[in-house]
């Protein structure tokens, strides 16, 4: 009779889960397999009017995107953008938290509102601050550097300073969300660890490096790998700020990607490109967890 | 993923479409007639529709207003739902695209049946604009087209007491005001991140832009080559700044201060610029017709504004077909003109005083009748873009001419492949292709 119960209960658990599995199929697995049938025809807009117009194209679309020198750009970007702006980001997002966090700062609940606003706050709202902050003539980022001397920087409108200045923003931007996963690492230390570790006569250095970063390992690694991947998909802040430009210089695959799929409608290429970047940022977390995995050995 | 949001996007715009479709039916007896207009030209059409329903009172019009930042999405979203409007506002550089897919009804035999709505009373660079391959789409319902807003004062003080009509007397011009105006300023504001002005500038070299039934590009090609050289020479001689729009910031400041003198531009900086302008300038600055290469007949511009276009999935095409012909009266034109500040696409509209008797406006009634359109193709807004983009690069410095131009055949030739195929295929079955006419 066991074997009954067994299979009831399983029969049980399928009912419980089809539901969320029929979700899954349909929303999740459905249009990634979808997306990946598109990107080896050649779906644009003449097949949108006439099916039979549509062609399979085999790998066509992805050597094309390789030999594509816009493709490229927006590669070396979102590459520029990931391994600049990500660590930035973590650590002042650890610099805050450790702030916050320290005994004594007063306010405290204060300025954990004050980080964490730019999080809820709309980016298209933000952005038409911020593209007052950067405007070469009247911003206020020029008449502070004017002030000690620095001649004004074209910050949106020059190929060089356009990508550093999406970066700040995203850093400002984004701070305070890691912000509050690393002040929930840190108050789950411990408090006993510290004070035996003063009583043994370590320094601050020395209990930040000995105690407070290892025991941070765990969220250090979810903080890298989510932001590593929320980095690659840099769309919105070059959207609304420079609209890839100048000289394509703020250009990601992502918004190449929106602008090959929906703006010139060829579908095919656009999920080429999209599984080019899930392929690069598999490979990018598997090479992260296997670095820190290494390093907690 | 992008591609299943987009999707699903997609999805759920087809379903509240149908939805909404069928909430609210008309009135037992009257047709409802769904006219999709864009920004503000949907604003102010509801007071031409309301005279329109009084003239027929068995129709009903529903005017559904959409932001042209989504116009085109929601468009082509409506085509694939099925859900798309009786008739609808199309810019015309869409035109080719929405009859690639099917969507827009031929207008020909309504055409010919009518008595008002007749093709020459157009301007007929922009009517052509509505043709592909001897099949009217579409018929124009305001016009837009490029010319020069300068400064009267700067070109006198330069020694011209008129627009030179050539690019030879134009260059000229340009540089004894930069002479003048010294190294700060400028004879010519042609922003950096416009491919309008080099697209401009092919055309009235003699360019066709592409070639091959519109299937390669033909930017090595000697005119374009001329026309490229020309534009760039600009730049060069620093008669132009190399500069894009959000680098010189607000336009209306800049031509004010005389940063620059001459700046291409559309029918809307009219209003502009009497708005913006200060009222100490008011009396200095005009428009002309753009010079030609070798004299004013060439003197070409870009035949821009919307259509009025019907959709094949419409019930009710004798309605649709009486309210495109309401809008395109003569008087209704002018209304419209006078409403929104939308030029008219009727000749006979010009007529009128409004029009006739401003020299701003008079320039744009010579321009109009030298507008020619650019290729109709659906793949045209990414040509542009190609244009823009390897522009761009030459003018900041970041290319030669050479490797730029070659650059844009070489990717506007993979672009078109899929219309090589499709001529081919054509040609297979038997069609005949239509030499492309411009």
């Amino acid at each position: 009779m066991k074997g009954w119960v067994e299979r009831q209960q399983s029969r049980a658990a399928w009912a419980f889960l089809s539901p969320a599995l029929l979700l899954l199929g349909l929303f999740f697995f459905l249009p990634v397999v979808a997306g990946l049938a598109l990107s080896v025809t050649d779906f644009d807009i003449y097949a949108i009017g006439d099916f039979s117009t549509v062609r399979f194209v085999g790998l066509r679309n992805y050597v094309q995107a390789f030999t594509n020198p816009v493709f490229g750009t927006a590669l070396r970007n979102t590459f520029y953008f990931v391994l600049v702006g990500g660590p930035l980001s973590v650590f002042t997002s650890l610099g805050a938290a450790l702030l916050v966090n320290a005994p004594l700062v007063r306010f405290r609940t204060f300025f954990r509102t004050v980080f964490f606003a730019p999080v809820v706050t709309t980016l298209v709202a933000v952005a038409i601050v911020w593209r007052y902050l950067y405007h070469p003539s009247y911003g206020l980022l020029n008449l502070a550097l004017g002030k000690v001397g620095i001649h004004p920087i074209d910050w949106l409108g020059d190929p060089h300073w356009a990508m550093p200045s999406l970066i700040l923003l995203a850093v400002w931007k984004n701070f305070g969300y890691n912000m509050l996963i690393f002040l929930a690492g840190l108050q789950s230390i411990p408090e006993e660890l510290y004070e035996a570790s003063r009583l043994d006569g370590a320094t601050a250095a020395g209990r930040f490096r000995h105690i407070t970063l290892p025991s941070l390992g765990p969220t250090f690694l979810f903080v890298a790998v989510m932001t590593m991947i929320g980095h690659f998909q840099l769309f919105a802040e070059p959207y609304v700020m420079t609209q890839g430009g100048p000289l394509k210089s703020t250009t990601s695959v992502v918004l190449l990607m929106y602008q090959e799929g929906f703006k010139w409608w060829r579908l095919g290429m656009a999920s080429a490109f999209a599984f080019i970047l899930f392929m690069i940022m598999l490979a990018a977390t598997w090479i992260q967890m296997r670095l820190q995995r290494a390093e907690a050995s | 993923m992008r591609l299943s949001k987009g999707l699903g996007a997609l999805a759920l715009g087809a379903m509240l479409a149908a939805g909404s479709g069928c909430a609210r039916g008309p009135a037992p007896g009257r047709v409802e007639l769904r006219f999709w207009a864009m920004g503000r030209e949907g604003e102010v059409v509801q007071e031409l529709v309301a005279d329109f329903e009084k003239l027929h009172p068995g129709i009903h019009v529903r005017v559904q207003q959409i932001p042209w930042s989504a116009a085109h999405e929601k468009l082509l979203t409506g085509h694939v739902g099925g859900s798309t409007p009786d008739i609808s506002q199309l810019g015309n550089t869409w035109i080719a695209e929405f009859s690639a897919l099917n969507a827009v009804e031929p207008l020909g035999p309504w055409l010919e049946r009518s008595s008002d709505c007749n093709p020459d009373s157009f301007f007929a660079g922009i009517f052509d604009t509505n043709r592909l391959e001897g099949v009217v789409y579409g018929v124009p319902w305001y016009v837009d087209t490029r010319l020069l807003f300068y400064r009267r004062d700067l070109l006198g003080e330069a020694g011209y007491a008129s627009m030179p009509t050539n690019w030879k007397d134009w260059r000229e011009a340009m540089r004894a005001i930069k002479r003048r105006v010294g190294p700060k300023r400028f004879a010519i504001f042609l922003p950096a991140n416009e491919p309008t002005q080099a697209e401009i500038l092919g055309l009235q070299a003699g360019s066709t832009l592409l070639k091959d039934h519109d299937s390669r590009g033909a930017f090595q090609d000697p005119p374009f080559r001329r026309a490229f050289d020309f534009y760039i020479g600009l730049f060069r001689e620093g008669l132009a700044p190399p500069v894009g729009n959000s680098e010189i910031a607000n336009v209306y400041q800049e031509f004010a201060k005389g940063t620059f003198a001459m700046y291409i531009t559309g029918p809307w900086n009219l209003g502009q610029f009497h708005d913006q302008l200060p009222a100490d300038l008011q009396g200095k600055w005009a428009t002309a017709a753009l010079p030609g290469p070798e004299g004013p007949e060439g003197g070409v511009s870009l035949a821009g504004g919307s259509s009025l276009v019907m959709f094949r999935g419409s019930k009710h095409k004798a309605e649709a077909w009486q309210l495109i012909e309401y809008l395109s009266q003569p008087e209704q034109q002018l209304r419209f003109y006078h409403l929104s500040g939308d030029l008219p696409a009727r000749r006979e509209a010009w007529r009128d005083t409004a029009l006739s008797a401003d020299p701003r406006f008079r320039s744009f009634g010579v321009q109009l009748g030298r507008a020619v359109s650019t290729p109709k193709i659906p793949e045209w807004e990414n040509v542009i873009a190609k244009i823009q983009d390897q522009a761009e690069s030459v003018i900041r410095g970041a290319a030669s001419t050479d490797s730029a131009l070659a650059a844009l055949d070489r990717e506007v030739n993979v672009l078109l492949e899929k219309r090589r195929w499709l001529l081919e295929r054509r040609r297979l079955s038997g069609q005949p292709v239509a030499e492309a006419k411009r």
